[in-house]
């Protein structure tokens, strides 16, 4: 009997192993069929036939978009994939770019670097042309490295870490780097006087935390205040502040300085209400989504500060009209990485007519032809008028400073 | 001054690793086995009070006998269903990698029920904070309750050890499963008690985690029951005193490494303690070393 089952075991497993190999063996004739395809690059039906996975039959752009629509940072994902579909509905619906129509496809990544690659992965099989994405910078990170072995044109809403553009042209960015988030938040502070000692609270194992704490304490030793503590927090240690704000307390800061994302702050906004300290509260984009943290004490938020290139409040025409198509579509109000993603889009479809690029051209051909259009064109968007890209990515426009007040983002004139 | 603040936010802190820490040691203890699914019955308690008292505008009192008799019935059901059917056949280390497993489904299935969104818990507990020293020292009401709940739970736990039969049922399944049935003991019945008082200690910790730091995401027990793992071993595995002192000290030089050495570092240093204490004293600072004999 037993040897029975032994015998049988073994047929079993080897034949779990031959599946395996076939799998592998599938992917692998893929894989070595798309770069062929490229060193081909002219024969368009070449391309057509491995290059783009012949998903689809009539020719369309494939966009596709990653973030994290589960997990701590869900607002901004959830933004993104919505901020994106409904500028592509609106493309869609005004007849497509040079007339060609737009799909769309969105992947979680929960946040993941991992899960991140996969979802490129995975959108790439679906036969995806450009990427709106991804949403966050450590995932960011990971998803270029891919993108820019295939050359495939890569535009993050939101991504602001300076890695994401390094050693690759074919990724851009919609928002601020890191960098210029912490040099404007000094030099705000500095300009406006907000505050003479200022206190830093920041995420030493996030790349988008302390990218900016870096710059900002660069920056901040021209300017007239004076950084009187800085502490770290770790990606596994952070529930307990209590020792960070204490040192602050302790420093005197008048302003404590949160270079990090909104689901902590919320956190040390509360545990500075506990211990009776007072102080400004200052951040960048990632204090975004603050006021949506589920039965989040609000009045704990009253008079936060926070540089972000977005306002829902603004009174311009085109902001009044995404907010309120947002609101209709989704019933919230549009955070500043929904704005992002809404521009990016607006941004590729100004690319594709600049560079009269067509959705029978190979992945690369594309990417090759939006690179050089990046760099020419002028786009007024949600986050910025005469937003313009250098050749390795960055863009350039300027911040807005908000203030939170009655529980709401408002700009500060 | 500040000094003494950072001891006291230690010992807040330390308090509530060791309430978890008590879950970990009476199961380990008892039936021999590492229940790593212990920090998600914490998160599962903490969604419970979350719903009925802040959503649902229950009293605080409701929500948290809620919670524990949810989590008891959690406990107790991850048990029969997840554990019983491997410790006769499977090795310890199936039954370990199990509880990995029960984590999991744990931390999804609360991803897909109560959505990714951190939620803000509102604190269940009404006491107003102490302030000494013309306010510079500042005792929340959180960490009073604390401090007093894990004092407490200690006590009765000990006491129903030593006192009663049922007690004295798990104190003699811990020494020798074989034996204890041939003396009459339900071994079953036992080891499913100890989960049920494990998991109601879960949800009570779960309220106290989280209104000492009230942000609520499907991952909230995780990382705290890994620092109450390292805490029970430290105070010696299977001790319920050990798990006290071990959760204490853990939570005093994981505040005063933040404080005074780095507060990048804290984890580091926490660990690195862990490692020396363990090559002193293997059996961590009150566990009893066990002599095989043949």
């Amino acid at each position: 009997m037993k040897k029975i089952t032994k015998i049988m075991s073994l047929i079993l497993a080897c034949a779990m192993t031959m599946t395996l190999l076939a799998g592998c063996a599938d992917a692998g004739a893929k894989d070595a069929a798309e770069p062929s395809s490229d060193a081909a690059a002219g024969t368009n039906a070449d391309a057509e036939d491995n290059g783009n996975a012949g998903t689809h039959t009539e020719a369309v752009f494939m966009i596709g978009a990653i973030g994290p629509a589960t997990g701590g940072a869900a607002v901004y994902g959830i933004a993104v994939k919505n901020g994106t579909e409904l500028a592509i509905k609106e493309i869609n619906e005004a007849g497509g770019i040079n007339g060609v129509m737009i799909e769309y496809n969105f992947q979680d990544d929960e946040l993941d670097n991992e899960k991140s690659v996969n979802a490129y992965n995975t959108l790439k099989d679906w036969g995806m042309q450009m990427l709106v994405g991804t949403t966050t910078s450590g995932c960011c990170i990971a998803v270029k490295a891919e993108t820019s072995n295939d050359n495939m044109f890569q535009l993050t809403p939101s991504g602001s870490a300076v890695d994401i553009l390094k050693d690759n042209d074919n990724v851009f960015q919609v928002c601020f780097t890191d960098p210029n988030q912490g040099i404007g938040a000094a030099q705000y502070i500095g300009d406006n006087s907000v505050a003479q000692k200022v206190a830093i609270i920041y995420d030493s194992s996030d790349v988008y935390s302390s990218g900016i704490y870096e710059k900002f304490t660069q920056e901040a030793e021209n300017q007239p205040f004076e950084i009187v503590s800085a502490e770290a927090f770790t990606a596994d240690n952070k529930t307990d502040f209590s020792v960070q704000l204490q040192k602050a307390k302790d420093a005197g800061a008048e302003l404590v300085f949160l270079p990090i994302y909104y689901t902590e702050a919320s956190l040390i906004l509360t545990q500075a209400n506990a211990m009776g300290y007072e102080p400004k509260f200052f951040g960048c984009d990632g204090l975004d989504g603050i006021l949506n943290v589920e039965n989040f004490d609000t009045s704990l938020a009253e008079g936060v500060m926070l540089l972000t290139p977005f306002a829902a409040d603004a009174e311009d025409e085109a902001t009044k009209a995404f907010v309120s198509a947002y609101q209709a579509a989704y019933g919230d109000t549009p955070n500043q990485f929904a704005a992002d993603a809404y521009d990016a889009v607006y941004i590729i479809k100004a690319a594709i007519e600049k560079s009269g690029a067509m959705p029978t051209e190979s992945v690369s051909d594309i990417c090759d032809k939006l690179k050089v259009a990046m760099t020419e064109i002028t786009v007024d968007g949600l986050t910025g008028e005469a937003m313009t890209w250098d050749s390795d990515g960055a863009v350039n426009k300027s911040p807005k400073a908000m203030e939170i007040v009655n529980g709401n983002y408002s700009l500060i004139q | 001054m500040s000094f003494i603040s950072y001891l006291i936010n230690g010992i807040s802190l330390g308090s509530v690793y060791a309430i978890i820490a008590l879950g970990y040691t009476m199961v380990y203890g008892i039936a021999k086995m590492l229940n790593f699914a212990h920090g998600d019955v914490i998160m599962v308690g903490g969604f419970t009070i979350f719903y009925a008292v802040s959503m649902q505008g229950l009293p605080p009192f409701v929500g948290v006998l809620l919670a524990v008799v949810l989590c008891t019935i959690l406990g107790i059901t991850i048990e029969y269903i997840a554990y019983r059917p491997l410790r006769q056949a499977a090795s310890s280390l199936a039954v370990l990698i199990t509880a990995i497993g029960v984590s999991y489904l744990l931390q999804n299935l609360a991803l897909l029920i109560f959505g990714a969104n951190t939620k803000a818990f509102t604190s269940v507990v009404t006491i107003p904070a102490i302030k000494l020293a013309k306010g510079q020292i500042t005792i929340s009401g959180e960490t009073i309750v604390t401090i007093i709940s894990c004092i407490v739970i200690m006590v009765g736990l000990s006491l129903f050890i030593n006192k009663t039969k049922a007690g004295q049922a798990m104190l003699a399944v811990s020494e020798d499963k074989g034996a204890a049935q041939l003396m009459g003991i339900n071994v079953n019945r036992t080891i499913s008690l100890t989960f049920a008082i494990g998991s109601a200690l879960a949800a009570i910790a779960g309220m106290l985690l989280c209104s000492a730091y009230p942000s609520l995401t499907p991952y909230t027990g995780s990382m705290p029951g890994i620092k109450a793992f390292v805490a029970a071993v430290f105070g010696g595995i299977g001790s319920i005193p050990g798990a006290l002192i071990g959760g204490v000290v853990l939570g005093i030089i994981e505040i005063l490494g933040k404080a005074y050495i780095s507060s990048q570092m804290a984890d580091a240093i926490v660990f690195l303690v862990l490692i020396i204490v363990l090559l002193v004293k293997p059996t961590g600072i009150l566990g009893k070393k066990i002599q095989e004999k043949v």
